[in-house]
């Protein structure tokens, strides 16, 4: 597997513009003749897709959803980092770059990442040109606030509604174009393969989500930008219908998968209810600015948080991280929730949760400013927990929101299997071992706007691509392929629902593989997955027909690669014998609790190969060098 | 809570559909999803097909969850998805009618999903502001009042889930197409292009099929993000006034591209 990353030398400040004046161009009379598909229209989909478009690519976008406005991006909360240094407070594109390195605990790319704080600024002002509301302050200008694992403030944000406001904006911009006729959308279409001729990436077979229809659509080039595999875990913040499956198809056909064992558990979740939750609703991290979390100092104390003195209160973020405090990166504040729940300190039902109490910022600021502030996520609190949390500190546990793995691909985001580019958090590239807050948004908008949009041209201008039709073999394989797969499922007629195998498999992945792993538990993991994977194939009840709109067929083909890709997480976390930013193996942890890196056999990203069914797929390596930043312990202390 | 289930079932876009009654027990601390996803798991297990209904994030934000519970479109609770309404909110021994959003323009596909895409087609046509990438100027050269800058927020908080479409009469699509008129039109990147997107969306709005805009009100109380009538009315004075504009004039005679 050719794993070279393609990082140009040189000064980290200069590399990126230095690659730019290296790319190849396509010229404006060709770009019509490149068809580009992209799936996914989150904001990575969306933005590639509106840009290309504009460019003068014929671009064909597909959807799941029944609109691109639905993509799961629409969710983030809290808002989106740019090394503006508008409140001349120290930040630089070089400070967004360190932050973020160090908060992935040191498992991504310096040029990457670089580069990724670099357009960073861009993205503001591309999406205050679309009209995005940003919050501003009273002058006019744009407002700020600080996130997790930065001691600046360089958050931009839309109320709590950051997400949604930046894929409309991208949505909009995508709309233009399919206005324009320049981009041909397709909703309610779920890629199910991805077709290669001759070695490289040469379209997609498509479902037809409404007539079942199975279509092919052949490209110069294929993007995928299809989002994370969290819901693996069957709990988790994403949407129900995020998936693993394009990148899976993709990894099937030779595409490498990187670092699968990176999940990021976000600390601010509203904790679990009852057997029957679908899914796990996040609380922006941004509420940590002004909320204190933490939990009675003794075991045991049922009573109200309001009659528990300060004195008997252990505040243990602020105590443990004084420098970071509530503002700890969120693998350490999500561990440290865990601990003191498992110490019995837990609170609410079950003991899994902490406080997150607002009380003291109330009494600073007034209630209306923190209405202000988070009123909406406040509100969205309430309707589901049934709590005040204006008068009653929130409950909150850890849930898994957002994967740091994904297709491995070079600088110029392509995979190893050529044609096929990944963008936002469906590639492993930018934030490492961890995520910091707000810069999912920004990794999604610098891809699509920014980087993809340079690099896709130099392939196209590069590449001798023969003509290739959907009439091709390849992709009337590909077809029967999808077609064998979904009658097999229909055809088992088994007794378990989909989602019982589902939510099985999910909490194998939460206890064995989740916000803690041990070689025991990863191993038991890795024998009891495929159990249930053959239980699945010869008990699964899928009923209707694949003729039709048929939701549980749908489910059943994403949990069957889920059930797959379950063991592949396991496998990488059990190799990977250190602890890292959301990979914590409690082998390896210093004397006080915190991760214990080994830089000598681990300062690489693994990437997988598939090998055919059943077979052991090869780890392969793409050492990290770090010539910028000094490999040193994470310490937010 | 024991519960009685009136469901829409229709098999297909062309098929009959019909009301069938369900019999559950659901949790108060459920959401009102997770309900259908347990009546949906008893219905597999006596061999029945589960009932399709389109829901994704279960945050409230994306839109995607549309029903019509008791005649009200996201249920009795105001500003509140679907997906955010939970069953402590409904009384043991309730019988609740759950139906598709009902409008011309959004045909049904199958029991309770409906096809919204006429909702995207008013968007293309007009509803953003024309901003290739790679060239917008720095985010603070354009200082925007705090005030514009939230009005504008406010609209721009609609999630295109069609509430409005639902529970209008004349199954109107004006608050929606108002929401983005004003969300853009609020903002001085928007002024460009303020005459002309009005008149496209409007006149998209028309061909889509939905009805005008008689002034009830429904819209308002059946939306999950309490987007406000006044920004319907802040749509036809920009449409009256693009209307009378030269430049109303020249995009009339030009179409709408």
């Amino acid at each position: 597997m050719n794993l070279d990353a393609k990082v140009p030398g040189g000064p980290l400040e200069d590399k990126w513009d230095r690659h730019k004046k290296d790319l190849r161009l396509v010229s404006p009379a060709n770009k019509r003749k490149f068809d580009v598909i992209i799936v996914g229209s989150g904001l990575a989909g969306a933005s590639a897709a509106a840009s290309l478009a504009e460019l003068g690519y014929n671009v064909s976008c597909f959807c799941f959803q029944d609109s691109p406005r639905r993509a799961h991006s629409i969710a983030a909360q809290g808002g989106i980092n740019a090394a503006k240094n508008y409140q001349n407070d120290g930040d630089s594109s070089w400070r967004l770059f360190h932050d973020t390195i160090k908060g992935g605990d040191f498992r991504a790319r310096e040029g990457n990442v670089y580069r990724l704080a670099q357009v960073s600024a861009n993205i503001i002002d591309q999406c205050v040109a679309q009209g995005v509301p940003f919050a501003r302050e009273y002058g006019g200008l744009l407002a700020n606030r600080s996130f997790g694992g930065a001691q600046v403030s360089r958050t931009f944000y839309a109320r709590g509604q950051t997400g949604q406001q930046l894929l409309i904006g991208a949505y909009q911009a995508l709309e233009r174009q399919i206005g324009k006729g320049t981009v041909t959308m397709y909703s309610r279409h779920e890629m199910l393969e991805l077709v290669v001729v001759n070695g490289r990436a040469r379209g997609i077979v498509a479902r037809d989500l409404v007539t079942g229809e199975m279509q092919s659509f052949a490209a110069h080039t294929v993007v995928l930008g299809t989002g994370g595999y969290g819901n693996a875990f069957y709990l988790s913040t994403n949407a129900k219908g995020c998936n693993v499956t394009a990148a899976y198809r993709a990894y099937k056909k030779g595409a490498g998968f990187a670092n699968p064992c990176f999940t990021q558990i976000h600390p601010t979740c509203i904790p679990v209810a009852g057997d029957f939750q679908s899914k796990l609703t996040l609380m922006s991290e941004s509420l940590r600015n002004d909320g204190r979390v933490w939990v009675p100092k003794r075991a045991g104390d049922t009573r109200k948080p309001a009659d528990i003195p300060e004195a008997e209160r252990d505040y243990y973020l602020e105590r443990k991280y004084p420098s970071y405090g509530n503002l700890a990166p969120r693998d350490i504040a999500s561990r440290a929730a865990k601990e003191a729940c498992d110490d019995g300190l837990g609170v609410g039902p079950g003991g899994r949760g902490v406080f997150l109490d607002f009380s003291s910022a109330i009494k600073r600021l007034g209630e209306d400013t923190i209405r202000e502030r988070y009123g909406n996520l406040f509100e969205m609190y309430e309707r589901i927990t049934d709590e005040n949390p204006y008068q009653t500190p929130m409950r909150i546990y850890p849930a898994v929101h957002y994967t740091m793995g994904g297709l491995w691909v070079d600088y110029n985001l392509m995979s190893n299997l050529p044609g096929l580019h990944v963008i936002g958090e469906a590639n492993f590239s930018d934030h490492g071992a961890n995520r910091l807050g707000a810069s999912a948004l920004m990794q999604g908008l610098a891809d699509g706007y920014f980087i993809l949009p340079y690099t896709i041209g130099d392939y196209l201008a590069g590449a001798k691509l023969e003509a290739v039709d959907t009439s091709h073999q390849a992709f009337r394989d590909a077809e029967t392929e999808a077609n064998a797969r979904l009658g097999k499922l229909l055809a088992i007629d088994g007794t378990r629902s989909v989602d019982s195998f589902h939510k099985e498999l999910g909490h194998i992945l939460w206890e064995k593989c989740g916000m803690a792993r041990d070689r025991a538990g990863l191993q038991e993991a890795l024998a009891r997955i495929p159990a249930l994977r053959a239980e699945f194939w010869e008990n699964v009840k899928v009923p209707g027909s694949a003729e039709t709109l048929n939701q549980s067929l749908e489910k059943a083909g994403r949990v069957a690669d889920f059930l797959e890709f379950g063991e592949l997480m396991c496998s990488d976390a059990l190799i990977r014998e250190e602890s890292c930013g959301g990979h914590f193996r409690t082998e390896y942890q210093t004397e006080d609790g915190e991760a214990l890196r080994d830089d000598d056999r681990f300062a690489h990203a693994a990437v997988w190969e598939y090998q055919g069914e059943n077979q052991t797929p090869v780890r392969h390596i793409e050492p990290l060098t770090f010539e910028f930043v000094k490999l040193a312990t994470r310490s937010y202390k | 809570m024991k519960l009685t289930l009136k469901v829409w079932r229709q098999p297909g876009p062309k098929a009959t559909g019909k009301f069938v009654q369900y019999s559950t027990t659901a949790d108060e601390h459920m959401s009102f999803l997770e309900m259908l996803d347990v009546v949906n798991e008893e219905l597999l297990a006596k061999g029945d097909e589960p009932i399709a209904f389109d829901h994704d994030c279960r945050e409230g934000i994306c839109g995607s969850c549309a029903l019509m519970i008791n005649g009200a479109p996201h249920g009795p609770r105001k500003a509140t998805t679907t997906c955010q309404l939970h069953m402590r909110t409904f009384k043991d021994g309730d019988t609740i009618v759950i139906e598709p959003w009902r409008a011309a323009a959004f045909p049904v596909l199958r029991d309770l999903v409906v096809d919204r895409t006429a909702l995207d087609r008013i968007i293309a046509v007009g509803g953003y502001i024309s901003a290739p990438t790679g060239s917008a100027q720095d985010g603070n050269a354009i200082p925007i009042p705090k005030e514009d800058s939230d009005l504008a927020m406010d609209a721009a908080s609609c999630i295109g889930c069609g509430a409005c479409v639902a529970a209008c009469p004349n199954a109107s699509a004006m608050l929606f197409t108002a929401a983005k008129v004003s969300h853009l039109g609020r903002l001085p990147q928007g002024q460009p292009e303020r005459d002309r997107r009005v008149l496209a969306m409007v006149q998209q709005m028309d061909e889509e099929g939905f009805g005008g805009c008689t002034n009830y009100g429904e819209c308002q109380e059946a939306c999950p993000k309490d987007i406000s009538v006044e920004n319907i009315a802040r749509m036809n004075r920009d449409w009256v006034r693009a209307t009378l504009s030269d430049r109303g004039e020249a995009v009339a005679s030009a179409g709408t591209g």
